[in-house]
């Protein structure tokens, strides 16, 4: 089986700041890593590939720096791993980071099988997997927790859904995105992290995709982020003061008030 | 202190590190209450190419110094001496063979040990022999093409467990220390069965037990070394070896410096997190001190073994001396800012402190330690008059 | 499809059902859309992409000036390919100009395929959807990094205006029965979509009374419960009040309780009208999990912990005694 899986690589922790003077994102000198949740992705397509004696490439799109989580794919078992950056593709939201991840999918050939997380830490929108099975033309199963039977041009699937779970068949190719529950991802070996550091990624840009910059990127996308803020309690925590029981007096009253008891 | 690992070193040291985070943390209490030996972790660790480390390239390891190995014990026994000294105890019975074996012995089981298809263990102590290793009664009578061995070890790391073991016996009582050899065994040889498994103090996930040896005939192709070599090969052994218990012992401490450090700023006692109060501060400042010179001492001793000095019997001894007082001091100081809580189950510094008491004792204990010390600092002094 | 931004047509809401009947968030999808929809004189139809939607008067008396209840003869309990090519091709031929729905299963699989299909995006989760009357655009806004952040989404030139909204981002409000509304039925040819998926089973088995992402109030305990059982006693909390019961990480990671009732980062994200956090210090990884809730009750004996930035209304206190103080008002008030 031939599986595609796509990351992102995403800064470890989440609390971030805004340069006051510019506006944007304070990025410089935080810790990037591999998008938690696509390591399951990541685990499930290295499965795969063993129990069918398949491959696996491993797709990113994102800046240079980004080559260091496709040498963390390489040191858990990619077989193969391409980096997707140009400056063009800046700025690009989920329609236009599905659009080239397609191409790229597309460019690579023949694929069984397409993995993506459930969301990423930081966007959180969870759209990707969706957007991209969409512009491939393939069908699309989320919130996959367990792959049941893999076949010939067809896949079963267990997903979760909103009174449990359901079994779905799916043809292939298709995309899924899977959670967390499906597997425990491997630690990569220490020979497999070795070779890694060594390796050397390929990289393809906007022409070796044939993507005309104006419609990707901060340029094309169809929505644009029109500001940036930190979000702003309408009002200071109010503290209450007083004994246990006259603060439990309190608490009861504004939440009374409030109309959320 | 910023030690400035090479690339090589980080990536061990953060592999460890990650496994001894996402995969022995969530169960360490459950295998510390369970007394249960961490097959699963062991599995884990060798599909990590953990095992492989101290194994030389040649027989499919990575060929690791002791630095190198001193990084992973540390690393693990942060989050628990116990899995730790599994692992540890696994090194330490192949390093006969590595020092001392043949060809031929290190092609048959450093393989396997490097793969974790089998474990090792190393087997000196018996009821009558512990510091005075000496004393030692174990017998090998040659028979042949084979040894007939006729004894009990006692106290044995991974005994029962592991299925490669470095004993340590006597093949000529006449000779005292010079009549001991070194010999293979590997478990299965009929004669050769364990006893109960050992309830203890700390480390409890790992496991002890005695080595029971009823006429149990060993392949002479079984000896380390030459007749006569045993207690050279167990002391050349235990010089490098020694550094890694001192490393389990920094483990330890840095664990329960990190507990103490959280907790104390986040209970709040008189309006204000402990971590305010002075005396927390001096008794953390302390810690933290101490586990800093500790950890000096114990990296310098690894990184001279690995850079080839002739002898280094004295550091080594030093290293673990210093390193496991410490780590008592430090998780005992550990429980005492946990207070109440720190005596609890459900915290996991009193852990810590069962843990860290074994390294006191084992691989030498203390008192035997300093006798050694002070042997080396006499010698010095005689030479350089 | 690009905009005459000078106007905003119809606003779609895609709405769904369970058992037949209506969920919440889809009727407070509807009420909200009324009054974007007043505010730019356009109208609001109601989607439902079944046919057997009980009380569909409903959807009109919230709001909705058209419903459409779209379905064909042969359809499974369950299918997004056919859901999709069905939004689609209505989109394709009344040109929407927004189109909305919940954050749900069906926000986060079936809309954003019906946004590539008809090559425009989507914002998503959103908390709250404006009418810019100055530039006469929707602006979605949107947390991220963990709701450390907020984005203010705009469609500068594609149409439809696609976002997915978060449920208790907005209220319900009161229904209007005297409002009528236009009811249509879709036939669909349910042959002219070739589906490639299919569901061969359903299992029903959430254990939860109340489901963590969706309950109104969550009330939640951390590592200040100090040990397993100590969780029993916010649990009766959560009893009392008709919540569902959730957790930061720290009581996960000591066993104290399972990982399904964890919030935040690595656990689940809510949104719910009110959370109560019991000893939880208010680590980045939980606020991600949960700082977008209305009301943020904080019980903690650190007056310097994090949860306290975030509150609406801050206990500094023990918790011991202030939980079951509150539970037993609260029961005392239930009668």
């Amino acid at each position: 089986m031939n599986v595609v899986v796509c990351i992102k690589q995403v800064p470890a922790k989440i609390k971030i700041e805004i340069d006051p003077k510019t506006g944007t994102l304070r990025s410089g000198g935080v810790d990037r890593a591999i998008n938690p949740p696509d390591l399951y992705a990541l685990e499930e397509g290295i499965r795969i590939k063993e129990k069918t004696k398949g491959k696996v490439t491993v797709l990113t799109m994102g800046p240079a720096k980004a080559d260091e989580s496709l040498k963390e794919a390489i040191g858990f078992g990619a077989d193969e791993v391409i980096l997707l950056s140009d400056p063009a593709f800046e700025g690009s939201d989920t329609w236009s980071t599905s659009h080239i991840l397609a191409k790229a999918i597309k460019k690579i050939g023949q694929f069984d099988l397409v993995l993506c997380g459930k969301q990423s830490i930081d966007g959180e929108t969870g759209q990707v997997g969706p957007q991209l099975a969409e512009a491939l033309g393939v069908p699309f199963v989320s919130l996959v927790n367990r792959i049941e039977e893999l076949g010939e041009g067809f896949i079963k699937v267990m997903r979760m859904s909103d009174e449990g779970h359901q079994l779905i068949e799916m043809t292939l190719p298709g995309v899924i995105t899977v959670v967390k529950e499906i597997n425990v991802p491997r630690i990569p070996s220490l020979r497999g992290l070795m070779a890694a550091k060594k390796a050397k990624i390929p990289v393809w840009n906007a022409q070796d995709l044939e993507i005309d910059p104006a419609t990707v990127g901060s340029a094309g996308s169809p929505t644009r982020v029109a500001k940036v803020f930190f979000p702003q309690r309408t009002q200071k925590s109010e503290m209450l003061q007083g004994s246990p029981e006259s603060q439990v007096e309190q608490i009861v009253e504004r939440l009374r008030q409030a109309r959320a008891i | 202190m910023e030690y400035f690992l090479s690339e090589q070193q980080k990536t061990l040291k953060g592999l460890a590190r990650r496994i001894a985070e996402q995969r022995i943390l969530p169960v360490r209490a459950e295998l510390d209450e369970r007394e249960e030996f961490p097959w699963d972790l062991i599995k884990e660790m060798a599909s990590s190419d953990l095992l492989r480390v101290f194994i030389p390239e040649e027989y499919d390891g990575l060929g690791g110094g002791t630095f190198d190995l001193c990084l992973v014990i540390e690393e693990l026994s942060r989050i628990c001496g116990g899995i730790a000294i599994s692992y540890a105890a696994n090194a330490l019975g192949v390093l006969p063979l590595i020092l001392y074996g043949s060809d031929a012995q290190k092609k048959k089981y450093l393989p396997e040990v490097a793969s974790g298809a089998r474990l090792a263990a190393f087997a000196v102590t018996e009821a009558t022999a512990g510091s005075d290793a000496s004393a030692i009664r174990t017998s090998a009578r040659r028979d042949g093409d084979h040894y007939v061995l006729n004894g009990t070890k006692q106290f044995i790391t991974n005994g029962g467990e592991a299925e490669i073991y470095t004993v340590v016996v006597m093949t000529d009582a006449a000779k005292g220390s010079r009549g001991a050899s070194a010999l293979v065994v590997e478990k299965g040889t009929p004669g050769f069965t364990f006893g109960k498994k050992e309830k203890k103090m700390g480390i409890r996930s790992s496991a002890t037990r005695e080595l029971v040896f009823r006429d149990c005939r060993v392949p002479v192709e079984n000896l380390i070394s030459r007749e006569g070599m045993g207690f050279i090969v167990a002391m050349r052994t235990l010089d490098r070896s020694r550094p890694g218990v001192g490393a389990q012992a920094l483990g330890i401490a840095q664990g329960a410096l990190e507990a103490a450090v959280e907790y104390a700023q986040q209970r709040v006692q008189f309006g204000h997190p402990i971590s305010a109060i002075q005396a927390v501060q001096h008794m953390l400042a302390n810690m933290a001190t101490e586990l800093e010179a500790a950890r000096a001492l114990v990296y310098a001793t690894a990184r001279t073994i690995d850079a080839g000095a002739k002898s280094f019997t004295e550091e080594s001894a030093m290293a673990k001396l210093f390193a496991s007082d410490m780590a008592m001091r430090v998780t005992t100081d550990a429980v005492q800012i946990l207070a109440g809580a720190g005596y609890m189950r459900d915290y996991p510094v009193e852990k810590m402190m069962r843990d860290a008491k074994i390294t006191q004792i084992y691989e030498g204990t203390n008192q035997v330690i300093r006798n050694a010390i002070a042997l080396e600092v006499l010698k010095r002094k005689a030479r350089q008059e | 499809m690009s905009a005459d931004s000078s106007a905003i047509g119809q606003i779609w809401v895609v709405t769904e059902q369970r058992d037949g009947h209506t969920k919440a968030a889809s009727y407070a999808l509807i009420a909200k859309s009324r009054k974007l929809a007043d505010e730019c004189r356009s109208k609001v139809v109601a989607v439902c992409l079944n046919q057997s939607v009980k009380d569909a008067d409903q959807l009109a008396a919230f709001g909705a000036d058209k419903v459409y209840l779209v379905g064909g003869p042969i359809l499974d309990g369950w299918n997004d390919d056919v859901y999709v090519k069905e939004l689609a091709d209505l989109a394709r031929r009344d040109k929407p100009d927004v189109i909305l729905a919940s954050s749900g299963s069906l926000g986060s699989s079936v809309i954003p395929r019906v946004a590539v299909a008809l090559d425009t995006g989507v914002a998503a989760n959103c908390i709250s959807v404006e009418f810019d009357s100055q530039s006469r655009m929707l602006v979605q806004t949107r947390p991220a990094y963990g709701g450390s952040l907020m984005a203010n989404i705009v469609f500068p030139s594609k149409r439809p205006q696609i976002a997915t909204v978060r449920p208790h981002a907005f209220k319900k409000g009161e229904p209007n029965s005297s409002r009528q509304g236009e009811m249509i039925r879709v036939d669909f040819d349910r042959q002219s979509v070739t589906a490639k998926t299919k569901l061969l089973n359903v299992v029903k088995d959430l254990t939860e009374k109340v489901r963590l992402d969706e309950a109104e109030i969550v009330v939640c305990g951390g590592r200040g419960l100090g040990r397993a059982e100590n969780f029993q006693m916010v649990a009766e909390l959560a009893e009392v009040l008709g919540a569902a019961l959730g957790t930061s990480r720290p009581p996960v990671d000591d066993g104290w309780v399972p990982y399904s009732h964890q919030v935040g980062q690595t656990g689940k994200t809510v949104s719910p009208k009110l959370y109560i956090a019991c000893g939880v210090a208010g680590a980045p990884q939980h606020l991600a999990g949960m700082q977008t809730s209305e009301i943020i009750v904080a019980i903690n004996e650190d007056p310097k912990a994090p949860i306290f930035e975030v509150a609406t209304y801050g206990i500094v206190g023990d918790l011991f005694k202030i939980v079951p103080l509150l539970t037993k008002k609260l029961r005392e008030a239930r009668g």
